[in-house]
């Protein structure tokens, strides 16, 4: 790089010593209208989503749509083996295995729950981890907070409020001077 | 912390109870009277019948509850302890619900038995082979001795659980946890083996020659099908009235829906495709005999309201956790599965297999067009009758449950987990 930029932080985390502490401080943060933002708690504090103004999950609805899909190819895959002559596209003549079981129809409902029950089950549970690792944006081996040993404490005894830079409110000065008139313990510097 | 108001005009039912009690039980024995004055002394048959399927609505309701009460000792439950004493309440009816079954006692005792349960019937078992081969566990004194003891049990259970967790409310002497929780694996056993029985007595044996092992589990889920949707709505009731509106929060319904949404929905449909695969899949005529008339003329459309409305919609409308945190909604959604728990028990009591007429049918489809002709009859006879009995009962359900409640808090204000319960979230 041929022109010397300030070095710009990663973001700033700011320490506290209670839950009630990072609760209070989270209602502020969220309603001065930052976005990158998380806080860092040695266990689940209880009323941090409603102070944060976390919105509710959407993995439900993509978990929705991977259990349709099971149903589906369950459908799909247990008709289509079991089906009468299919051409497809014309040209490809597909004959299923046309076995007569105890004098069942070929395609009947019943024997079908089963695996429509459980490819449902199966695709909705894969669904749910794989979407729940990419909406957390996991596996991921480093995260600037890890860094700083100060915040070793976060899975102590600290609870660490964190605004990152990337944040559109974010503004070097401006932030810094926030972040302390929440009352923290001290204000922490991550580098990237 | 916030305050929850746990004083006594909320804590307590007061003149208000007393009013609903006799109110309710007047206009139940009034109902009942009614039904028993129009369906005339011509029609005994048909009338013990609906009597049957009325008592079992009642009494499924009060085995869900005790159930309910069983299982948080078992278990050891905090978050339901604001919700407990009202299932205590509905579970102690289990102590007088044996007065509903007097009637049916003496008609199978007097012999005249044998149209409402075959194997009562001297005659035909002398001339059946199977029913015969049956009749030393299926006979009119064994089977009175068992419901004797149905009764004894249950009455016994709802009265240690109503009756030790009342008495904690005076000392909070944290002992009686201790002893309802140390008998609670043997009350859950004696519990599931009562339970189960009386299904294969009341209703199972309705069709003497017909058996499925997984009877007794369909059966438990009705009755809990059946409580947790009337809890939602008691609760919402006594909420009404200005009672333990902050003792009994959003969350605990919130965990009651979710519970009817688990085995009244759920569990219920895992329950009764089971069975009905097994039966279907393996295809053998004495165990197919059961869904014949289920699958023919009016019961058809009993089966597909049944699969519609006991399953696929609540299951669309309590998959989510908004709509089961959402007060109005989540009522009537309770209310609808009451109504779809009478359904399935008169789905379970009502039909009748024309035994004869399937072995001289022909074809299944012979045999359903002489069902749908009225050639054959497949105990399809709704009347009025049919819905004032379920009522009048109910009716006596809540008027038993207001007595029982009468004088005690609607809350078990002594019990060690209450602020566990009171204090109780879900995330």
């Amino acid at each position: 790089m041929s022109q010397q930029t300030p070095e710009r932080a990663w973001g700033y985390a700011a320490e506290f010593t209670t839950p009630a502490a990072i609760t209070a401080a989270a209602k502020q943060v969220a309603s001065a209208g930052y976005r990158w933002w998380d806080c860092h708690t040695p266990f689940p504090v209880h009323g941090l989503d409603t102070a944060m103004g976390v919105k509710p999950t959407i993995l439900p609805i993509i978990v929705f749509f991977g259990g349709l899909t099971g149903t589906m190819l369950a459908a799909f895959l247990q008709v289509f083996t079991n089906s009468l002559q299919v051409d497809l596209w014309a040209i490809v003549p597909v004959i299923g295995y046309q076995f007569e079981v105890s004098g069942k129809p070929l395609i009947s409902g019943p024997a079908f729950i089963p695996v429509l029950f459980e490819l449902t089950v199966l695709l909705s549970a894969l669904t749910t981890v794989g979407a729940m690792l990419l909406l957390n944006g996991l596996p991921r081996l480093y995260h600037p907070v890890l860094k700083s040993p100060k915040l070793a404490r976060i899975t102590d005894d600290r609870f660490f409020l964190v605004i990152e830079s990337r944040d559109p409110e974010f503004a070097d000065k401006k932030t810094l001077a926030f972040l302390e008139s929440l009352d923290p313990v001290s204000v922490v510097e991550l580098e990237s | 912390m916030k305050r929850i108001d746990l004083s006594n005009d909320v804590l307590n039912l007061g003149a208000f109870g007393g009013r609903i009690f006799v109110g309710s039980g007047l206009l139940g024995l009034a109902i009942l009277a009614a039904a028993y004055g129009i369906s005339g002394s011509g029609t005994q048959d048909g009338f013990m019948k609906s009597w049957l399927f009325a008592f079992l609505v009642v009494v499924a309701i009060s085995l869900g509850a005790l159930f309910f009460v069983m299982l948080q000792h078992l278990v050891k439950a905090g978050w339901s302890v604001t919700v407990r004493r009202i299932a205590e309440g509905m579970a102690a009816n289990l102590s007088w619900v044996w007065v509903l079954f007097l009637p049916l006692a003496w008609y199978v005792y007097s012999g005249d038995g044998g149209a409402l349960f075959p194997w009562a019937d001297a005659a035909a078992v002398e001339h059946d082979h199977l029913l015969h081969e049956k009749a030393s566990y299926l006979n009119t004194g064994f089977w009175l001795i068992r419901a004797l003891v149905f009764f004894l049990v249950w009455a016994l259970l709802a009265r240690f659980y109503f009756g030790q967790s009342k008495r904690q409310d005076a000392h909070g002497d944290v002992s009686y946890t201790n002893r309802m929780q140390r008998f609670a694996p043997v009350a859950m056993i004696l519990y599931a083996i009562t339970q189960t029985f009386a299904s294969y007595d009341w209703i199972m044996s309705l069709q003497p020659k017909w058996f499925s092992t997984m009877f007794g589990v369909y059966f438990f889920t009705v009755c809990l099908t059946g409580f947790f949707s009337c809890l939602i709505v008691l609760i919402w009731f006594l909420q009404r009235s200005g009672r333990v509106v902050e003792a009994i929060s959003r969350d605990h319904v919130h965990d009651l829906g979710k519970l009817l949404f688990a085995f009244g929905v759920v569990f219920w449909a895992y329950i009764a495709y089971s069975q009905y695969m097994l039966i279907w899949y393996a295809n053998l005529p004495i165990e197919t005999s059961w869904f014949f008339p289920r699958h023919m003329g009016p019961w058809y459309w009993v089966s597909i309201i049944l699969i519609w409305g006991h399953f696929l919609l609540p299951f669309v409308f309590l998959v989510s956790r908004w709509t089961k945190r959402w007060q109005g909604p989540m009522v009537l959604i309770a209310s609808w599965m009451i109504c779809i728990f009478i359904i399935d028990m008169y789905w379970l009591v009502m039909p009748v297999v024309p035994e004869e007429a399937l072995a001289a049918a022909s074809s299944y489809d012979q045999l359903s067009a002489d069902v749908d002709s009225g050639a054959v009859s497949i105990g399809w006879s709704l009347n009025a009758v049919d819905f004032m009995l379920p009522v009048g009962m109910l009716c006596l359900l809540l008027s038993g449950t207001m007595f029982n409640l009468r004088k005690c808090t609607l809350v078990p204000v002594a019990d060690p987990r209450l602020d566990e319960s009171l204090a109780f979230e879900n995330f």
